[in-house]
């Protein structure tokens, strides 16, 4: 390999790139819209359930729990409804995915401290859903409970005593806001990576024949890995300007907090761009034809990042032979250094398993790409 | 350069794709600054020889050697001392005259200061000057072509493939470029060309001609006119052409009668009693004849005549 052949092929690719709107978009615009789209759209927050409330009673003290279901952030009483057959219909209708029933004895109960429930109905269509709206409705059930009970036991005389036993104190590390935002956005800048890396090298080699050009360009000395190495060059320094779009978006416009060092960010997502360019270049040489090029690519990177990358889905809960394979997604090993250095701050003794996953996989990459291409029109 | 031996060898090259025979057992040489012609319709195999001799096919057998080299063996060596103008303009359309050049400039090696100057050579040589920072695909075909020439001698090359360079090109440009082909020739450099145009034929120091993957006749253009031919070949002004073609074609002492645009090319064993008898006959069966005379056979007969000897061994055989 000579550097003078390498550059040259490399300028004349950025050259190309360059004039051509349609590579400039795929490598700047997309991964903008990527990053607003996915980032927006993969919001697992759950709040503001709609809820419809029957109260049957309709006394200060069932108002009052009605009152701190509102109040909570993640419910929102939409309607309040007078008949049990009105409480289904909202929730056929999907305009409920909660529905709260107080009974006609709610208050009474109450006072006589024998103990009273309140009805939750859920929508179990979305399971995940469900359980989250379960978990809140208790909660705020629970801290409606624990008053009454101080309250009531203030009223017997007993008021500095009157103290919840034991409880737990609960404190998150790395996300303390428990935002998914925060657990999604570094996954979504890894998938972002992943499909523009791939897209635009499964262009490279495809263009040359699909133009006509590559017969001239063989005819040359020039050998099979200086095509490859110059040709990726450029699209590396795109990726390394995408990378720091993304992330640009993800710290100011998603505010997820960055703790890492930019220098573990540079020195991992230089490996990772080595693997998905070789990636795209294989696929490329393998096709020969822009348009199935691009599509490969983005079925080969998109699908198993986003399923098996633990981008989505964690990883630590998938089924053993699951699990397995996703030790050759790529993408997983990326999603979770993205994620332990924006949350965590980890440097690369933190994450030197998959630092070194990644390593092993470019240096495959590497091999398989540089004997993909063939001199040779046969 | 070692000057010793030939420029380019070939025994006995095949090329097959599948059940289809490319290129048929072709054996020829060629010495240092020769210019050598692929003379031969669309599909004959021309391409095919040009693409194996410059590595870009394996040869299926036989062994095709340029500057003494093994192409099989030693393509990259060979890719050096080669230039190549492939059938379909390939040079970047959306890059510069300019940026063409340096690219491949860069991709032969030629570097920094002589590359510059390379590339002003070329560009004096295509006659681009004042075009060298335009875009490539907004020229014109003839401007593209000599760009593609200039690309394809940056380095010097020894040896130079070109394949059907002209086609597209109208016919003064094509004349302009055939000057630049001798010029190379006359500094030292092989040039091989495939042309299906006759006329360019003639420019040739030798030519083969080739048809169905097969080499059916080589020479320089005058050995093939003078030895092709067996006896003489005249013109035959007649009308109307086509019963003129049937009596003469039974004629005694007619080999073969062709029609050439509004007459008639005869081939006779003997021209001088053939000028005699031949008008005689045409008025004795009540057709015109207002003109015979013996002519030089034009590279279009002997092609016409040599695939017409071809097809009939090929008959006789089976």
């Amino acid at each position: 390999m000579t550097w003078y052949r390498t550059v040259a092929v490399g300028r004349k690719e950025f050259i190309q790139i360059w004039r051509d709107p349609r590579s400039l978009m795929i490598a700047l615009f997309m991964p903008i819209m990527q990053m607003a789209l996915i980032g927006y759209g993969v919001s697992l927050d759950i709040k503001h359930i709609p809820v419809c409330a029957f109260d049957r009673e309709s006394s200060q003290e069932s108002q009052a729990l009605l009152k701190r279901f509102q109040a909570s952030e993640y419910f929102n009483v939409l309607r309040v409804v007078d008949t049990y057959r009105a409480v289904a219909e909202g929730v056929d209708a999907g305009a409920c995915k909660l529905a709260i029933v107080i009974p006609s004895d709610f208050s009474e109960r109450l006072r006589d401290s024998s103990g009273t429930t309140v009805q939750a109905i859920v929508d179990g269509t979305d399971d995940n859903s469900a359980n989250v709206a379960i978990g809140y409705a208790q909660a705020v059930v629970s801290g409606y409970s624990n008053d009454v009970q101080l309250d009531w036991m203030r009223r017997q005389g007993l008021g500095q005593q009157a103290t919840v036993p034991l409880r737990v104190e609960s404190r998150v590390w790395f996300n303390e806001d428990l935002q998914s935002k925060a657990f999604i956005i570094p996954g979504v800048v890894a998938l972002v990576m992943a499909l523009i890396g791939a897209l635009l090298s499964s262009l490279t080699i495809a263009r040359e024949w699909e133009r006509g050009t590559m017969e001239q360009l063989i005819s040359t000395p020039v050998t099979a890995s200086e095509i490859m190495v110059g040709k990726l060059l450029p699209y590396f320094l795109i990726g390394l300007v995408d990378a720091a779009l993304c992330v640009t978006i993800a710290v100011f416009w998603f505010a997820v907090p960055f703790r890492g060092t930019l220098g573990t960010l540079l020195f991992t997502t230089t490996l990772f761009l080595a693997v998905v360019l070789g990636v795209g270049y294989i696929i490329s040489v393998l096709t020969r034809s822009q348009l199935g090029a691009s599509q490969i690519a983005l079925i080969v990177t998109l699908l198993p990042t986003t399923l098996l990358g633990g981008f989505s889905f964690p990883i630590d809960q998938m089924p053993a032979a699951v699990r397995m394979i996703t030790y050759i997604v790529y993408g997983r090993y990326y999603v979770s250094i993205l994620k332990a250095i924006f949350l965590k701050g980890a440097g690369l003794s933190a994450l030197a398993p998959s630092v070194l996953a990644l390593a092993l996989y470019a240096a495959l990459i590497a091999v398989l790409a540089t004997r993909a291409f063939r001199k040779t029109l046969d | 350069m070692e000057d010793a031996g030939p420029s380019v060898a070939v025994e006995n090259l095949v090329k097959r794709f599948g059940d289809f025979t490319a290129v048929d057992h072709v054996s020829f040489a060629a010495a240092r600054g020769e210019i050598m012609g692929f003379l031969g319709p669309n599909g004959a195999g021309k391409s095919t020889i040009i693409r194996m001799l410059c590595g870009l096919l394996r040869p299926t057998e036989g062994r095709a050697f340029v500057a003494g080299l093994d192409v099989a063996q030693e393509a990259e060596t060979v890719r050096q001392r080669i230039g190549y103008m492939s059938q379909k303009f390939s040079l970047y359309n959306d890059l510069s005259v300019v940026e063409n050049l340096r690219f491949f400039g860069g991709m032969y090696g030629v570097k920094g200061a002589e590359l510059r100057q390379q590339s002003e050579w070329a560009v004096e040589l295509a006659g681009l000057r004042g075009h060298e920072g335009g875009i490539t695909g907004e020229l014109s075909s003839a401007w593209k072509q000599r760009l593609a020439l200039g690309c394809a001698v940056l380095h010097h090359p020894p040896i130079l493939f070109l394949d059907e360079p002209t086609s597209g090109v109208d016919p003064i440009s094509r004349r302009q470029f055939w000057e630049l082909i001798h010029q190379m020739a006359a500094s030292g450099v092989t040039v091989f060309v495939s042309t299906h145009y006759m006329d360019e034929a003639e420019y040739c120091h030798r030519l083969a001609l080739i048809h169905r993957g097969r080499l059916v006749a080589l020479g320089t253009p005058t050995e093939l006119k003078r030895h092709a031919l067996r006896g003489g070949l005249l013109l035959v002004e007649c009308a109307p052409l086509g019963e003129a073609l049937e009596v003469l074609a039974q004629a005694p002492g007619v080999l073969e009668v062709a029609v050439f645009g509004n007459a008639l090319h005869v081939v006779v064993h003997e021209v001088a009693p053939a000028i005699d008898a031949l008008p005689r006959l045409l008025i004795a069966r009540g057709l015109g004849c207002t003109r015979i005379e013996a002519i030089m056979p034009s590279l279009e007969d002997i092609f016409v005549q040599q695939i017409g000897a071809q097809a009939a061994r090929a008959e006789a055989v089976s």
